[in-house]
């Protein structure tokens, strides 16, 4: 009778173990599966760059520390792209929008390239990308707020490290950035 | 950066969940309705043989879901004369779509558009991956950004919650009842004259018969209501989630709602899949009864309680 009995608990307690497992493995591909809709569009970021650069020295040829700025602060964001954490790699995205944010503040002075199409279509293209990273990364952060609740919660907190699962970090751009996209004025 | 905090019922994963169940359930209800039928017309017309229709109305429904499963979209996109917008038209609607798609973590739909004054959408398909947004011409011309916003992340919680697929089940299985019960009811009407020797049995047989051609359409199209209802103001609150704006869909939907122009292009059986209600006519008789949609106040009021 014991036997009967404790076989019942080994068996709910295996099949609790289980489910969790699994729970935590679907959420955890959920945070991945979210992480690469955030990279493929700071990637897109990151490849609209050089063409801007190259189309405002054309008009503003004096400005070439802005230019060294961003051009730096865009090899650091594909650097840290290869391989950095969230923290690390939003740290390298936010040097990089304040230098993006330099350039469109010297592109102001120069009339002429504001007229420029190819100029036009780039700085669309970065503000509906721009636009597209905050929602990328609001969907990203929402998973993974989901994966570290299920992670801290009781009970599976107790054995998720022994199971090697660890909180995922989110991805925080800086307050400013978030919302303050280049806005260029024609 | 604060996380903002959703409520659990909103995830789309939960939603998704709770449609496949209503999928099997919707095409088990189908199939047990159809053979039903099928067994009553096989004894109406030979007494004795109902049950050889049975494999005829097992085919018959499962075909049907199976088709409507595949290529159910095509058919209401088809009806409703939607045109596939290329790459390079309406850049805005595009942007839109995709920024917000990558927000709910979904592949971005096909677009549509239906060349109609009157504002409106709705969005079709069997999962995300097979999933189109139509707008009409109306909603581009007459709606802002914002507004285009709020209508859209409507439209993208649909396909995200799986409601899509459930709509499109419903949308052609409750035509095909409805068009089914429609001829039973008119092959009765002609029929009657071969039948006079019948006896008592036979009678009320053909009384039951009567009743399910009747009541099967009435049946199938308030269950189609009520799962319409609750769907939109789910839709709704995941919108405004998504967007983190509630005051461009209110807004949209106070265009909408003054908006006195019918779709052209809507029926009776594809209205519950639109944004808002594109018929016009609230019926007097059965008034709330027969909604397919709730009424864009009680739509506004709960957006703007959040």
């Amino acid at each position: 009778m014991e036997i009967v009995v404790v076989a019942v608990i080994i068996a709910a307690l295996a099949l609790f173990f289980i489910g969790t497992y699994n729970r935590l493995i679907t959420l955890r591909q959920r945070v991945k599966e979210a992480w690469a809709d955030i990279d493929v569009q700071l990637k897109r970021r990151h490849d609209l760059i050089p063409n801007l650069v190259e189309t405002v020295k054309g008009y503003a040829t004096h400005e070439s520390t802005v230019f060294q700025n961003v051009t730096q602060a865009r090899a650091a964001a594909v650097a840290a792209g290869a391989s950095a954490s969230p923290q690390e790699r939003a740290q390298a995205e936010n040097m990089l929008t304040t230098a993006l944010r330099s350039v469109f503040a010297v592109a102001e002075n120069y009339p002429q390239l504001q007229a420029v199409q190819e100029f036009k279509d780039l700085s669309e293209n970065l503000t509906a990308t721009e636009d597209k990273i905050a929602f990328a990364r609001r969907f990203y952060n929402g998973n993974v707020r989901d994966f570290n609740t299920a992670l801290q919660t009781f009970p599976t907190n107790v054995f998720a490290g022994m199971l090697g699962f660890k909180p995922e970090e989110y991805f925080e751009l800086a307050e400013a950035g978030e919302r303050e996209v280049p806005q260029v004025k024609f | 950066m604060a996380i903002e905090p959703s409520p659990a019922r909103l995830s789309i994963y939960d939603a998704a969940a709770a449609n496949r169940w209503r999928t099997i359930a919707l095409i088990a209800a189908f199939t047990a309705l159809i053979v039903v039928l099928g067994y009553f017309v096989g004894e109406y017309f030979a007494p004795g043989g109902g049950p050889a229709v049975l494999p005829f109305a097992f085919a018959l429904s499962i075909g049907g879901a199976l088709a409507s499963y595949f290529a159910g979209d095509r058919l209401i996109l088809a009806q409703s004369q939607a045109r596939e917008l290329r790459p390079d038209e309406e850049q805005q609607l595009h942007n839109i779509v995709e920024t917000l798609a990558i927000g709910l973590g979904i592949p971005t739909p096909r677009l549509y558009v239906i060349e109609d004054s009157a504002p409106n959408a709705f969005a079709t398909g069997r999962d995300p991956q097979h999933a189109s947004v139509v707008v009409t011409r109306g909603l581009l011309d007459k709606l802002d950004r914002t507004e285009l916003e709020g209508v859209i992340a409507h439209e993208l919680s649909h396909v995200g919650n799986r409601d899509i697929r459930v709509m499109v089940l419903v949308t052609v299985l409750v035509g095909t009842v409805a068009l089914l019960a429609d001829w039973m009811w008119r092959s009765m009407f002609w029929g009657r004259g071969r039948d006079r020797d019948r006896g008592g049995g036979g009678a009320i047989i053909a009384v039951i018969a009567i009743a399910l051609a009747v009541l099967t359409p009435i049946i199938a199209t308030l269950i189609q209501l009520a799962v319409s209802r609750q769907r939109e103001y789910l839709a709704d609150a995941s919108g405004a989630l998504l967007t983190r704006y509630p005051p461009g869909l209110v807004s949209a939907l106070r265009k909408i709602a003054a908006d006195k122009e019918a779709l052209e292009v809507a029926n009776k059986a594809t209205a519950s899949l639109y944004f808002a209600n594109p018929l016009k006519d609230a019926p007097a008789f059965f008034d709330h009864l027969f909604d397919t949609h709730p009424p864009i106040q009680e739509r506004i009021k709960r957006l703007e309680a959040m």
